[in-house]
């Protein structure tokens, strides 16, 4: 017990979180900035031309690269890594996406719930509401 | 109220739509302010004949020690509490009275502002500044530490929720408060039914407020997190500072979504936005929605501390290590994602329809395995103790008592069709009493009897505490019980007036408990007043009064700015009740200079600029406003161009501290 | 008190007190805490704009009679404004690889580089808006408008503080150099930046994207 804490220097496990947290390559940007241009082109160019006629599908696709391109910004442009302050930084995200998802799929749950209970029309006939 | 309205309509570029007629002109609020005026010169004179103005700038406006800011808090909550526990006891008088014809003493306008203030200020400037302000001085003294992890943005929460706490009593005395009640629900808070300032004092008030409490939420979560003592592992953490991080991280989480509600609710009666109109495609539900998407949570960062403050009080008065100690902890985990699960139970009645309502309704109901599991692990921390019922743990087993009669009509409240029966009814407001004054406010006095000594080195009068105990404990049940019955029989929530004088004798006994609890709040007083006359004779010099078990008992009390003089290394759970068993004696020598943060102005002056910039909002003076916010982001920048915010303690003023430590020790020992 | 009766084994005190106290300590360096709080300011900011979109989605049908996503929404300038802001991502990247290597000059240079693009999705942004209101589609006209420059807008605004607060750094490494606190600042600024990327993928896929579905 006493060996275990002997020498404890707080200051050096400080200075070598600093050094943890890194600030990447220039070959992390590059790639990061290309997988991003990539990502980002390929879900406009499917809404402007229309490339696949079902727009549920088209839905579903384009979110899915938008989940892609944040894994990427996450991992190339904010460094995040398990090993960065002891793994508190992705506790922290993982913690807030699932109170993101909580929230926002709770939200359009129960407030789609109360608008069809409470008004029983069609989104197409709210949109013709005064 | 049409008249009234129309009386509004003056605006000038100079003073925005401030005029002779934002001073009210009933006799009640009159006179108040006559007293409150007269008190507050005489508070100014006061300080400026005792030469105090510098001493307090320099050792306590402008301090980054968090043991002061958590002193400030507490004072902040203590006065605030006084003002809405007069709210209280108007409404209160008003209830008992109005029957038979009787309007009671409150118009319609000042009875809905009273209500609205007492839970705005009860949330958010008492029961909140009481919790941060205790987890800011007990936190870095559990975990070993010297401060916070960022010290001056400690000193600049402190001021945005003094802030917020004086622009909700400006309302007072210039305007009028929101008469919405305390969430402020449209379409009655949107402009076309709120047209005047009430609506803006609540919305700027608690947006200020709450940039004070988000930020101390991530300093405190910093602190946890980065600043623990060598060898404190996560599960070597005290209890007290275990739920101490979840509230935090419930607030980091909880509070921007206060913030985005407000800022939505602002656009539309700044801008005519259309989130929350009734027309144009607006959903007023969907604030509902939002605000108790941070409202829920809100309700555990109030609770938690306090669980923490009753487990260090059960072990420490027991005498033993607390029973269960790691089921504890993962019981505030589960509570602290569970928070955020339960929302709707607020609006059964909405109109969502069954699916959502039994998916709420039920995780409602798992949430108090958790919390049953954490009274089961007090009581068996009790059983076979050896217990001394000192003040901190009378209050806890009133806590015990009373929080769970809370708990279960909490439960209740939970089943979906019963809700429909009991919503808005006075039911409801018993239960949310009972769990906030049963567990909140009961868990507020045993951490102050607790930690008062650790404060200020001197224990509190035992006489005038059980005198107030005694009057507090069956005035609440006095106060409350009568509420559920009422609630039972239907009576709805926010009444002023009533027709059916056979329920008169409930609201009169009701009354006659809130009596008792203001003689409990006179008792207090008297006993903080009769302790720090009779401080000598109370004084503490051990720095553990209690023989209490985590680190902040190891130091002396008051601590010394530095708080430790030699960082504690911790070994086991309870870590001072380790050493003391090791029989281990603090070092007297080898003392080094203690590196410190520096005080500074800039919190206080930049809280300033802020309350300047919610009146002028609230006021629509304009140009006062784009003053100010362009004051603040100045000076901010300004702030950032200062590198040098620390300083070292020298070596010598330690060894005289530490020397007069030994001294004091000494004579204790003998 | 038992902490002041004798010990009662073997131990001296000496040892004792080495294995409680830390009897060699060296000061703390200055910010251990501030990337990880800042971090954590960020998960903060991240609800807000969780609720902002809850909004839109609740909202985002309410038309009111009024025009929707597929008469306002053009996507070619949304297109031309997430260039801008991925670029202005990659020089902030190159800043930040210029002060790895105390490269004084070239930080300056490099954020400057990317206060210009961060200009030019503002001005964009505002390009747009002005246009929409020209058109009658002010946010006072729908909850579907209202929802969308509320998001749209507070994205805009923290690009707005975000570049306030890049220019008063490009002064203060001016002023004092890549010294430590500098650098944590720079990181600091860095996080907030790419953050706001992120938030972008949200808003050209959620609102304009799917709303032109």
């Amino acid at each position: 017990m006493a060996n275990e804490h002997a020498h404890p220097n707080p200051a050096a496990h400080d200075h070598h979180d600093e050094h943890g947290a890194s600030h990447g390559s220039m070959r992390e940007y590059v790639v990061g900035f290309l997988l991003s241009v990539v990502l980002t082109a390929i879900p406009f160019w499917l809404v402007m031309t229309g490339a696949i006629p079902d727009k549920q599908t088209t839905a579903l696709v384009i979110m899915a690269f938008a989940v892609v391109q944040i894994v990427v910004h996450m991992i190339y442009f904010l460094h995040m890594n398990t090993k960065s302050e002891n793994g508190w930084t992705v506790m922290a995200l993982i913690f807030t996406i699932v109170l993101v998802i909580i929230t926002l799929s709770g939200s359009l749950w129960v407030m789609f719930h109360l608008n069809t209970n409470m008004m029983p029309m069609s989104v197409h006939d709210m949109g013709q509401l005064p | 109220m049409a008249i009234e309205a129309e009386a509004h309509n003056h605006w000038s570029p100079l003073l925005g739509r401030l005029w002779l007629d934002a001073i009210p002109q009933e006799p009640i609020v009159l006179a108040t302010f006559v007293v409150v005026m007269l008190g507050g010169a005489a508070l100014v004179a006061g300080l400026t004949y005792f030469k105090l103005w510098g001493y307090l700038w320099k050792e306590w406006f402008t301090s980054v020690d968090h043991k002061k800011i958590g002193i400030m808090y507490m004072i902040l909550g203590l006065v605030m509490f006084l003002r809405g526990f007069a709210d209280a006891i108007m409404m209160r008088a008003q209830q008992a009275m109005a029957f038979n014809g009787n309007d009671g003493y409150l118009n319609a306008h000042h009875y809905d502002q009273v209500f609205t203030a007492h839970g705005v200020i009860m949330i958010f400037f008492v029961a909140m500044p009481f919790v941060t302000g205790l987890m800011n001085y007990i936190v870095p003294l559990q975990i070993g530490a010297r401060d916070v992890s960022f010290p001056f943005l400690n000193n600049f929460s402190f001021w945005m929720t003094t802030a917020g706490a004086v622009l909700t009593m400006m309302s007072l005395f210039v305007g009028e408060f929101a008469q919405t009640g305390w969430l402020a629900y449209p379409p009655l808070s949107n402009l076309a039914y709120s047209p005047w300032v009430g609506v803006d004092y609540y919305i700027w008030s608690l947006q200020i407020a709450g940039v004070g409490t988000l930020l101390s939420g991530v300093n405190l979560v910093c602190t946890i997190v980065k600043m623990r003592a060598p060898g404190m592992t996560m599960m070597r953490m005290p209890v007290f500072t275990w739920t101490s991080l979840c509230t935090n991280i419930l607030i980091v989480a909880a509070f921007p979504v206060l913030t985005a509600v407000m800022t939505m609710l602002t656009v539309d009666r700044y801008l005519g936005f259309n989130f929350f109109s009734n027309d144009f495609g607006g959903s007023p539900m969907m604030y509902v929605n939002l605000i108790w998407i941070w409202g829920h949570p809100e309700v555990y960062i109030l609770i938690l501390p306090l669980f923490g403050v009753f487990s260090e009080v059960v072990s420490t008065f027991s005498g033993k290590r607390l029973f269960g100690y790691s089921s504890m902890v993962y019981a505030t985990l589960v509570i602290t994602i569970l928070s955020y699960l339960v929302w709707l139970h607020h609006f059964f009645t909405m109109g969502s329809g069954a699916s959502v309502n039994s998916f709420f309704g039920i995780t409602t109901m798992v949430i108090s395995i958790p919390t049953g599991a954490k009274l089961f692990n007090w009581l068996f921390t009790m059983y076979r103790g050896r217990i001394r019922y000192e003040l901190p743990m009378m209050w806890t087993v009133a806590f015990m008592l009373t929080f769970t009669v809370g708990g279960m009509t909490g439960v209740l409240l939970a089943v979906p069709p019963a809700d429909f029966v009991l919503h808005n009814s006075l039911f409801l407001i018993a239960h949310f009493h009972n769990v906030i004054i049963g567990g909140v406010l009961f868990g507020i006095f045993a951490a102050i009897n607790f930690w008062w000594p650790k404060a200020f080195g001197f224990k509190l009068n035992q006489f005038w505490g059980k005198v107030s105990f005694w009057l507090w404990v069956p005035g609440f049940w006095f106060a409350f019980m009568p509420l559920y019955i009422l609630g039972l029989m239907g009576v709805t929530r926010r009444m002023r007036v009533f027709d059916d004088p056979s329920i008169q004798i409930w609201f009169v006994i009701a009354a006659f408990g809130a009596v008792m609890i203001a003689g409990g709040i006179g008792a207090m007083l008297v006993q903080f007043a009769v302790s720090i006359w009779k401080r000598e004779e109370l004084k503490d010099e051990t720095g553990d009064p209690w023989n209490g078990r985590t680190l902040e008992w190891s130091t002396s009390s008051p601590p010394p700015e530095y708080n430790f003089a030699f960082t504690p290394l911790v070994h086991d759970l309870d870590a001072w009740d380790d050493m003391k068993r090791c029989g281990v004696q603090r070092p007297t020598s080898g003392f080094r200079p203690i590196h410190m943060p520096s005080g500074t102005g800039t919190g206080l002056i930049l809280a300033g600029l802020s309350t300047s910039l919610g009146f002028a909002m609230i006021w629509y003076i304009w140009w006062l406003a784009a003053v100010s916010f362009a004051g603040i982001i100045g000076y901010a920048i300004f702030h950032t161009f200062n590198y040098k915010r620390d300083y070292h303690i020298p070596v010598e003023t330690v060894e005289a501290t530490e020397a007069e430590r030994t001294r004091q020790l000494a004579a204790a020992g003998a | 008190m038992t902490a002041n009766t004798a010990p009662t084994h073997t131990l001296d005190q000496a040892q004792l007190q080495a294995a409680f106290y830390d009897l060699n300590e060296h000061d703390h360096p200055e910010g251990g805490s501030t990337m990880l709080g800042f971090w954590v300011y960020l998960m903060s900011d991240c609800l807000i704009f969780a609720m902002l979109f809850a909004a839109y989605g609740v909202l985002g049908g309410s038309l009111a009679a009024g025009p929707g996503p597929k008469d306002l929404f053009e996507l070619p300038l949304v297109a031309l404004n997430t260039a801008m802001l991925l670029f202005s991502s990659i020089t902030y990247g190159f800043a930040m690889l210029a002060m790895e290597k105390n490269n004084k000059g070239a930080t300056q240079a490099w954020l400057l580089v990317t206060a210009v693009f961060g200009a030019c999705f503002l001005g964009i942004e505002l390009y747009e808006f002005s246009n929409l209101i020209h058109e009658g589609a002010t946010p006072m006209r729908s909850g579907f408008l209202t929802a969308f420059f509320s998001l749209v807008g507070t994205h805009g605004l923290h690009v707005t503080f975000g570049l306030i607060w890049l220019f008063t750094l490009v002064v203060q490494v001016g002023k004092k150099g890549l010294i430590p606190a500098n650098k944590r600042r720079l990181m600091c600024l860095s996080l907030f930046w790419h953050f706001l990327d992120v938030i972008w993928i949200g808003v050209f896929t959620f609102v304009y994207l799917m709303g032109m579905l």
